[in-house]
């Protein structure tokens, strides 16, 4: 199970990665598991606001429909193109080429409400026990 | 916690663990949806061979001199021209044409025949049918529990099976089944499959599910082996246009709008429950039909999904997956029946957008069932 140390959480499994006052969003190791191949990534329109918390489009597997959450707020300012004909690399590679959005992240404040990797690795062992 | 609402298992419960499978509840049963993933899963049953847990299935045994007179009673289907050996697709269906479930009859003798029904509708089938059968001379027996299932199903099954088998399979033809020996067991032994692959289902006593499981799947490894899991059990009989009970056909569902008017014998010289009320239905016209359809745009069809034509609603569907074969969405919708020609072209609701889609023929795949 990865969990890459330089990333923040969300509890809907979420991860951020922030350069700067930039974002990129996508879902963790154990959320691609959990959802098993991915067959469509609806992200938000071009030009988005997102909000903290707020729902930001769907990931879809085989089974399952599962809505997207912002981990912060923000302008959306790409979506990651090479998922419409390669859904599957957020299975392959959830955290590098399976990456789904970028953000212009509003207020850098936000970030102190999601989980460090040790708090996320620690939340996951509870939620599967 | 009352033992009737705990999930069941089958004898292979901990042989799914073992392997890695994602368990879920699935009709009152705790079964594995997929071991290595869906897809992948998928098209191992479409390239080589695969094998299935279905132990949840039921199983009826019905014997006696009016068992002929009480299968011809629940059945739509006419088992007169039946020879034994043969197995029929049929459905039961209420007075009011609904159905009760959809299952195969297999004949041994003309006063003895075996039901494999649906998982979910065990206990209600069983009810039906004992129901039915009272003041018949006809003894109807659950056999469900004793019963271990498993199907194997792919261009290689047959390969694969002779090498198990006390006799090879290449004479018996689809739709047949013969009693016979898999790894030493005594099995039923039929080819028929829900997956549009050449295949056989094997019946045999549920003390026996784990070493017969693990023998076909060691013998299976030369291959190309998987276990398969109900996820891609779904996606498989989706693309073939397969019923499946609890989404095209219900208790709510008269079976010539479920596409299944050909499981339907109206000239049956016997009466069967529902005859009346689909005869009327076929006088009037059926209203829906059954269609399938095929995105034209990247999503994925969900049960319950709106259907549109030019922006009307028209229907919705019943049944709907991501293709695996196809590489596009797919499903089955229950649609009204002046839309409901080949090639028309129709829009399915998801969430807020509108995907563009059209009514193909069924199967979406070739079927490759040795006829």
């Amino acid at each position: 199970m990865k969990i890459p140390a330089d990333l923040r959480y969300t509890k809907e499994h979420e991860w951020i990665k922030v350069e700067g006052g930039k974002g990129t969003i996508g879902i963790t190791d154990f959320a691609q598991e959990q959802l098993g191949d991915v067959v469509f990534v609806e992200p938000p329109p071009a030009g988005a606001q997102l909000t903290q918390g707020q729902t930001m489009g769907v990931v879809e597997s085989v089974k399952t429909v599962s809505d997207l959450y912002a981990p912060v707020s923000g302008a959306m300012t790409s979506a990651n193109k090479e998922l419409e004909a390669q859904p599957e690399l957020v299975n392959q590679d959830p955290y590098g080429k399976g990456w789904l959005v970028e953000i212009e992240i509003s207020d850098a404040g936000e970030l102190d409400a999601l989980m460090s990797a040790e708090k996320y690795a620690e939340f996951i062992r509870e939620e599967a026990s | 916690m009352s033992h009737e609402d705990a999930l069941k298992t089958t004898p292979l419960y901990k042989v799914h663990q073992e392997l890695g499978a994602r368990i879920v509840p699935f009709s009152g049963w705790q079964m594995p949806v997929q071991y290595s993933g869906v897809m992948q899963e998928h098209l191992c049953v479409r390239n080589a061979v695969g094998l299935f847990d279905v132990s949840h299935m039921g199983e009826i045994d019905i014997r006696g001199r009016d068992a002929l007179k009480l299968v011809q009673k629940l059945i739509t289907n006419d088992v007169a021209g039946m020879q034994d050996g043969s197995i029929l697709y049929a459905l039961m269906c209420y007075e009011n044409g609904g159905v009760v479930d959809d299952l195969l009859v297999h004949r041994f003798a003309e006063d003895h025949y075996f039901f494999c029904v649906n998982a979910g509708n065990i206990n209600k089938d069983f009810q039906w049918i004992s129901g039915q059968a009272r003041s018949m001379d006809v003894e109807a027996s659950n056999i469900s529990a004793e019963t271990a299932q498993l199907a194997i199903q792919g261009q290689h099954a047959q390969s694969l099976l002779d090498k198990l088998s006390d006799a090879p399979l290449d004479s018996l033809k689809y739709y047949h089944f013969k009693k016979g020996k898999i790894c030493s067991v005594d099995s039923i032994i039929s080819r028929t499959g829900y997956t549009g692959e050449d295949g056989f289902e094997i019946y045999f006593d549920a003390g026996k599910a784990v070493a017969v499981f693990k023998k076909i799947m060691e013998a299976g490894e030369a291959f190309g082996i998987k276990p398969i899991g109900l996820g891609a059990r779904d996606t498989l009989r989706l693309e073939m246009g397969y019923a499946l009970y609890g989404h095209e056909i219900t208790a709510e569902t008269n079976p010539l709008e479920a596409g299944l008017g050909w499981v339907v014998k109206l000239k049956k010289e016997d009466d069967f429950i529902g005859k009346a009320a689909i005869q009327q239905k076929k006088d009037a016209g059926a209203k829906r039909r059954l269609v399938g359809v095929r995105f034209l745009e990247r999503g994925v069809p969900r049960p319950h999904y709106p259907v549109l034509r030019q922006g009307a609603p028209v229907g919705e569907v019943t049944s709907g997956t991501f293709s695996p074969s196809l590489n596009c969405g797919v499903a089955l919708c229950s649609v009204s029946s002046e839309h409901a020609a080949v090639g028309a072209r129709l829009e399915v609701s998801v969430r807020d957008k509108r995907i563009p889609a059209e009514i193909v023929k069924l199967p979406f795949v070739p079927s490759r069932v040795k006829k």
